[in-house]
């Protein structure tokens, strides 16, 4: 008869052991895993087809892993003008399931699935989890959006590969997300960061602290967020934020994990092969420079990608981890090369808006970012909501702590920026990824 | 002696002081007196009610950020000169006046001030000495 209690938690999951390959055998692995998914490409999609031969190349021309770089890149519009379908590498008897992205801008973007593909992302998911110490045993809700978006059902399967019991409460309902946490005594929840701070903020109303809860980890993923952001979280729910990586285009979540020690996250190696490049020239950099993260898929067979430019920047650390996993990391996504702005010939990222706004106390980071330009002249509005604590009758009060937070963010990106406090949630909140950018300069 | 004013956060556009009342509104809470101070982004509602912790439940659930703030109901007679008395008993006692507004209603023959002071308590005693009347929640609400 099955054991009813939780096995014990280990510091070595067996389920994390093609985390810890040879290097040699890694490496050998990785070179013949891309030599099939190189010519399973190239013999089904056109696409990448016609790309090589425009670049002579043939799938023999990938004679060692280097021999990768001479192959042409995968970018988001590809997956736009084939839409929908004009990737699949497969016939439609073997895709068992699709995704899609939200398509805020224009047509969305759609990937597929075969059964081995769906084992193959439910393997990563499991692996993700179980480097963050979760197993069997375990309670995990799953507060990632169930449906086209590849969160949800990501975690999912992830979660019961596991053996951990998943609450499928998806997106949303965040009373009821607070209530199913406390009644059901949950260990981990999976979410947006900017999401669970939301539900912090609602368990205080209610007269809750999820500080007192059982919850003792976060998989956070689906956006950038910065360290002082999980401090933050760490402190308010008292538990571990982890970072999860992941973009549909790949396979979803669970492309790289953070393990418990959170110092960058692993790459599932075996199954995602990462290349750091300039996102300039498109010349690969060595481990340790920092660039943009091309991965192509190594075990998907639906869809697979050929070095997919991702526009995250990031690098891959050169040396071993201390949790002794061979698979390499690549240090936590702070921007994208597409999320920058330039403005008044200065490149500004949100996330240095927001190390700014954590400077100030209590000012969450429930801001956006407005963009406009007057007379030719390019102005930066930063919204923030004001909270009860940083709300004061005074008018002088106010200003002042306006003044603040525009000095804080004066001095990390210097430029001149104008704050301007609007009233609680007016800014949306996220259930899936926050919107923190709007640009309405029009070009002139 | 002291009396809770409500402040209310609102931007400074159209509809958004109307969402605040329109929430007290629905609630039944009725405004005993209001002042608006405002910049041109942002203004500060406040208000004078006769269940300022009830109101502020009600207001903080429908989204808004509210924050109680000590306020003193000082009788001041109404003819010329009136207010000064209350004015210098303040100054002597280096007390800065934030700001202040009239309430709606008269006491009797007197108008009263309402007044938020930066020490509430020194001023509240610097009052008491000076002979100002200050009302008390019961006097100042019950009977308006």
């Amino acid at each position: 008869m099955p054991s009813q209690t939780p096995e014990t938690p280990c510091e070595f999951n067996p389920v994390s052991t093609p985390d810890y390959l040879q290097e040699d055998q890694l490496r050998a692995l990785q070179l013949q895993r891309l030599r099939t998914i190189i010519a399973h490409a190239y013999e089904n999609v056109e696409h990448f087809r016609n790309r090589c031969k425009e670049n002579n190349l043939t799938p023999d021309s990938l004679k060692t892993a280097r021999d990768l770089a001479k192959f042409p890149f995968t970018v988001k519009t590809d997956l736009r003008d084939t839409y929908p379908f004009g990737l699949f590498a497969t016939s439609m008897k073997d895709i068992v399931r699709v995704h899609a992205s939200s398509g805020t801008t224009g047509k969305p973007i759609v990937v597929a699935y075969t059964q081995d593909d769906i084992n193959v992302w439910a393997n990563a998911m499991m692996r993700s989890f179980a480097a963050c110490g979760l197993h069997r045993g375990d309670i995990i809700q799953n507060a990632y959006g169930y449906g086209l978006f590849t969160g949800g059902l990501g975690a999912h399967y992830g979660a019961e590969a596991l053996g951990a019991t998943v609450i499928p409460v998806s997106g949303g309902n965040t009373d009821r997300q607070i209530m199913l946490m406390k009644d059901f005594g949950t260990n981990a929840i999976c979410c947006t960061p900017s999401y669970f701070l939301h539900m912090i903020e609602r368990a205080d109303e209610m007269g809750l602290s999820i500080k007192d809860l059982p919850i003792r980890a976060g998989v956070f993923g689906a956006e950038p967020w910065t360290d002082s952001m999980r401090k933050h979280i760490e402190e308010l729910g008292n538990i571990k934020a982890y970072d999860i990586y992941g973009l549909s285009e790949i396979v979803g979540p669970g492309v790289g994990m953070e393990c418990v020690h959170q110092d960058g996250l692993h790459i599932f190696e075996d199954l995602f092969y990462p290349e750091i490049i300039d996102p300039e020239s498109g010349e690969p950099l060595p481990d340790g420079e920092e660039g943009e993260l091309v991965l192509t898929t190594l075990c998907k067979f639906a869809m697979p990608m050929i070095r997919y430019r991702t526009r995250d920047i990031t690098s891959i650390m050169p040396d071993r981890c201390a949790c002794g996993r061979t698979i390499r990391r690549i240090r936590r996504i702070g921007r994208r090369s597409d999320d920058m702005f330039i403005i008044r010939g200065v490149n500004v990222f949100p996330s240095q808006i927001e190390t700014g706004l954590l400077n100030v106390e209590n000012t969450l980071p429930h801001y956006q970012i407005v963009l406009t330009r007057t007379k030719g002249l390019d102005n930066i509005e930063v919204q923030v909501e004001v909270t009860a604590e940083t709300f004061s009758d005074r008018i002088s009060e106010m200003e002042a702590l306006r003044k603040r937070i525009e000095t804080a963010i004066e001095k990390i990106i210097n430029i001149r920026v104008a704050v301007r406090l609007v009233e609680p949630n007016t800014i949306p909140r996220s259930e899936g990824k926050a919107k923190r950018l709007i640009d309405n300069r029009k070009e002139e | 002696m002291k009396i809770q004013q409500l402040s209310i956060f609102l931007e400074n556009k159209p509809g958004h002081l109307e969402a605040a009342c329109k929430t007290m509104a629905d609630a039944g809470i009725n405004l005993m007196t209001l002042n608006l101070a405002d910049t041109c982004e942002f203004g500060i509602l406040r208000v004078i009610v006769k269940d300022p912790e009830g109101a502020k439940s009600i207001l903080e659930k429908n989204g808004f950020t509210v924050k109680l703030t000590d306020m003193l109901a000082a009788s001041v007679a109404d003819k010329p000169g009136g207010l000064l008395s209350v004015l210098s008993a303040l100054s002597k006692a280096d007390v800065n006046v934030d700001y202040m507004y009239a309430f709606a209603y008269r006491k009797g023959d007197a108008a009263v001030m309402m007044i938020r002071a930066d020490h509430p308590d020194i001023a509240l005693n610097a009052l008491t000495a000076a002979g100002v009347t200050l009302l008390s929640r019961k006097e100042l609400l019950e009977d308006a």
